[in-house]
C-alpha cells in the first residue's frame, strides 16, 4: 500500500495516547504510591502490603475471592456446557438460549435488585414475600436470612447471582464450539454402541478442551475483579467482603491511597498469569495466520 | 410411527429438564416485573406470585410506582444522564479504535508487534490499578464529576477490547482489496473510509452494542469519576443508592431497576446476533 512513513502514526497516536494516559501511566504510578502513606507524602516501604496480608478483613476478602473462584468458575462453565449440549437437541433451542443469555444484557446493579428480592427475609410471623423463604414457609421451615447468615450461606447467595449472570456467556461460547464438532463423529460412536454419557466424556469433552480453557480463564478474571454484586447486595458486610470492594472502600471511604493502591497491585498480580495466557494465545493465533 | 412415538416419549425427561432450567432462570426477573406494577400495600402483604391465583383479574396493577421513581425520586433524570454518558462514550472510542485497528492490521511500522502485544496485555488490567492517579489528574483539571471526564475514561478503558475485536475482523479482509485500491491511486484515508469502514459494518455493530451495554451497565467507573450527585449520576449509581435508602420498598426498587433494564433488553433482543458474534470473536479465535 502507498503510505508515507508518518501515516501509521497518524492512525494510532490518539489510541496510544489514551491508552498511555488511562492505563499504562496510572498502573505504574499506582504501583509507586503503594509504597507511600495514605496521602502519598511519606515513604513507608512494604507496610501497606503487610497490612493487606495481616488485616482480618483483607484476609476475609482473599478467602471470599478464593471461594468465588472455587464455586463460581466450575459452576458457570459446567452449567454453560450442560445447557449448550442439552438445548442442541430440542427445536426451541434459540428461545431457551436467549432466556439464559438475557441476564448478560442487564447491569449487575439491576441483577442485584432482582436477587435481593429473591432473598428477602422477614420474621417467621410475617408473610414471606421473597420467593425462597416463601418456599421454605410452604415446607414448614424457618425463614433463612440468606444474605446475612455467615460464613457460607451469604457468600454462596452472592455467588449464585454471579452464576445467573455469567452462565449465558459460557453457554454461548461453548455452544458454538459444540456445534463445530462433526456430527458424523458422534454418530459413529453411537453406532459402535457408546452411550450418551460415554460420548460426552470421551469425545465431546476432550474436543472442547481448548474452548473450555478459554472460558474458564475469562471467568477467573471476572471473579477476581468482582465488585458490583457485592457492593449493591451486602457492601461486604457479614463477612462477604471481596478484594475489589475493599479497594473501593480504602480509596473512597477511608481515603487511604497507599493501602488502596497496594490492594490494586495485589489484584493485578493475581491476574498477571491470565495476562500471560492471553498473550501466549495471541502469539499462537498469529503463528497460524 | 411406533418408532417416532418412542423417540418423542424418550425426549420427555430432556424437555422437562430444559424447561425447569429455563423457569429457574426467568423466575427472578418475572418477580421483579410483576412487583414493579403492584401497589405498595400489596407488595408488603403478599408475594408477587399470588397474582397468578386469579390469572384473569388484572385490577392488581398500577403505574404509580413508575410515576414515583421516574418523577419524584429522579430516575427519569438518571436515565437521561445514562444516555448522555453512554452515547458519546460509545462513539468516541469506536472512532479512535477503528483508525488504530486498521493501522495495526494493514500497515507496517516499527514497534507494531510490540505495541499490539502490550494492547493484548492491557485487555485484562483491572481498572482499580488506574483509578487513583486518573482521579488526581481529573481533580486538578476540574474534570471529576463532569461528562467529558467520564467519556474520556470510558474511551481509554474500552479501547483495548474494541481495537482487538476490530483488528481481528479487519485483518481478515482479503488483501487484494488493498492492493487493487492502491493501484488506482487511492490514499490510505480513502481506502479506510471507502473500503474498510463499509466492509466492517458487522464488526462495528458488534463493538457498538458491546461498548454501549458496558458503559450503560457500568457502576464502578461512574462511582469513582462522577460520584453520586443526582445532577450527573447515571442509573446504576442512583439505583445502588436507592437500595440503601429504600431497602424494603420493593415496589419502588423493582420499578427503578426495570427502567434501567428496558434499553439494554430492547438492544439485546433486537441485535442479539451481533452481540453473540462479538463475544465469539473476542474469546475463541483460531
Amino acid at each position: 500500500m502507498r503510505t508515507r512513513k508518518i501515516t501509521p502514526w497518524l492512525y494510532i497516536t490518539p489510541a496510544v495516547f489514551l491508552l498511555t494516559f488511562f492505563l499504562i501511566y496510572p498502573s505504574i504510578y499506582t504501583t509507586y504510591i503503594s509504597l507511600f502513606n495514605y496521602n502519598s507524602e511519606k515513604f513507608v516501604g512494604i507496610k501497606n502490603y503487610l497490612y493487606c496480608f495481616t488485616n482480618e478483613i483483607m484476609l476475609t476478602s482473599f478467602r471470599n475471592n478464593a471461594l468465588w473462584v472455587i464455586v463460581f468458575v466450575p459452576l458457570t462453565v459446567f452449567l454453560g456446557l450442560i445447557i449448550a449440549v442439552l438445548v442442541d437437541r430440542v427445536k426451541y433451542e434459540s428461545i431457551i438460549k436467549s432466556l439464559i443469555f438475557m441476564p448478560m444484557a442487564i447491569s449487575f446493579v439491576g441483577a442485584g435488585v432482582i436477587w435481593k428480592f429473591v432473598y428477602d427475609y422477614r420474621p417467621a410471623s410475617a408473610a414471606q414475600t421473597g420467593i425462597l423463604n416463601a418456599i421454605r414457609a410452604a415446607l414448614n421451615l424457618e425463614p433463612l436470612p440468606w444474605l446475612i447468615q455467615k460464613p457460607w450461606l451469604n457468600n454462596l447467595g452472592l455467588i449464585i447471582v454471579g452464576v445467573w449472570i455469567w452462565t449465558g456467556f459460557c453457554m454461548v461460547i461453548l455452544s458454538a464450539s459444540y456445534k463445530s464438532i462433526p456430527r458424523e463423529l458422534l454418530e459413529a460412536a453411537r453406532v459402535d454402541g457408546a452411550n450418551e454419557f460415554k460420548i460426552f466424556w470421551k469425545i465431546i469433552l476432550p474436543l472442547m478442551k481448548p474452548t473450555l480453557a478459554v472460558v474458564a480463564t475469562t471467568m477467573i478474571i471476572n471473579v477476581l475483579k468482582v465488585f458490583d454484586i457485592v457492593y449493591v447486595m451486602t457492601n461486604g458486610n457479614f463477612n462477604t467482603e471481596v478484594i475489589a470492594n475493599r479497594m473501593y472502600k480504602e480509596m473512597f471511604i477511608f481515603r487511604n491511597y497507599g493501602r488502596a493502591s497496594a490492594i490494586a497491585v495485589i489484584l493485578l498480580v493475581l491476574i498477571i498469569p491470565m495476562i500471560i495466557i492471553n498473550i501466549q494465545r495471541f502469539r499462537e493465533q498469529e503463528a497460524i495466520r | 410411527m411406533m418408532k417416532k412415538l418412542i423417540s418423542t416419549f424418550s425426549k420427555v425427561p430432556l424437555n422437562l429438564v430444559i424447561i425447569i432450567i429455563a423457569l429457574i432462570w426467568i423466575l427472578p426477573s418475572v418477580g421483579l416485573l410483576v412487583t414493579s406494577f403492584r401497589p405498595s400495600a400489596d407488595v408488603a402483604a403478599s408475594g408477587w406470585w399470588t397474582i397468578f391465583e386469579h390469572p384473569f383479574n388484572f385490577t392488581w396493577h398500577t403505574l404509580e410506582n413508575y410515576q414515583e421513581v421516574i418523577v419524584k425520586i429522579g430516575i427519569g433524570k438518571a436515565f437521561l444522564n445514562s444516555l448522555l454518558i453512554t452515547i458519546p462514550a460509545t462513539i468516541i472510542p469506536i472512532l479512535i479504535a477503528s483508525f488504530a485497528a486498521y493501522a495495526f492490521a494493514w500497515m507496517e511500522f516499527p514497534g507494531r508487534r510490540l505495541l499490539f502485544i502490550i494492547l493484548v496485555g492491557l485487555l485484562v488490567v483491572p481498572l482499580q490499578m488506574t483509578m487513583i492517579p486518573v482521579l488526581r489528574i481529573f481533580n486538578k483539571l476540574g474534570m471529576a464529576g463532569t461528562f467529558p471526564g467520564i467519556w474520556l475514561a470510558h474511551t481509554g478503558y474500552g479501547l483495548p477490547l474494541i481495537i482487538y475485536l476490530l483488528y481481528n475482523f479487519i485483518s481478515g479482509l482479503p488483501s487484494e482489496l488493498f492492493d487493487s485500491s492502491s493501484i488506482d491511486g487511492a490514499t490510505s484515508f480513502q481506502i479506510f473510509f471507502k473500503v474498510v469502514i463499509p466492509l466492517s459494518v458487522p464488526a462495528l455493530a458488534s463493538v457498538t452494542i458491546f461498548q454501549f451495554l458496558w458503559v450503560w451497565n457500568d457502576l464502578l467507573v461512574a462511582l469513582v469519576y462522577l460520584g453520586g450527585t443526582p445532577a450527573v449520576a447515571p442509573l446504576t449509581v442512583r439505583i445502588s443508592a436507592l437500595v440503601g435508602s429504600y431497602g424494603q420498598d420493593w415496589e419502588l426498587l423493582t420499578a427503578a431497576a426495570f427502567v434501567s433494564m428496558v434499553l439494554p433488553l430492547v438492544l439485546f433482543l433486537g441485535l442479539q446476533r451481533y452481540f453473540v458474534r462479538g463475544i465469539l470473536a473476542g474469546s475463541v479465535k483460531g
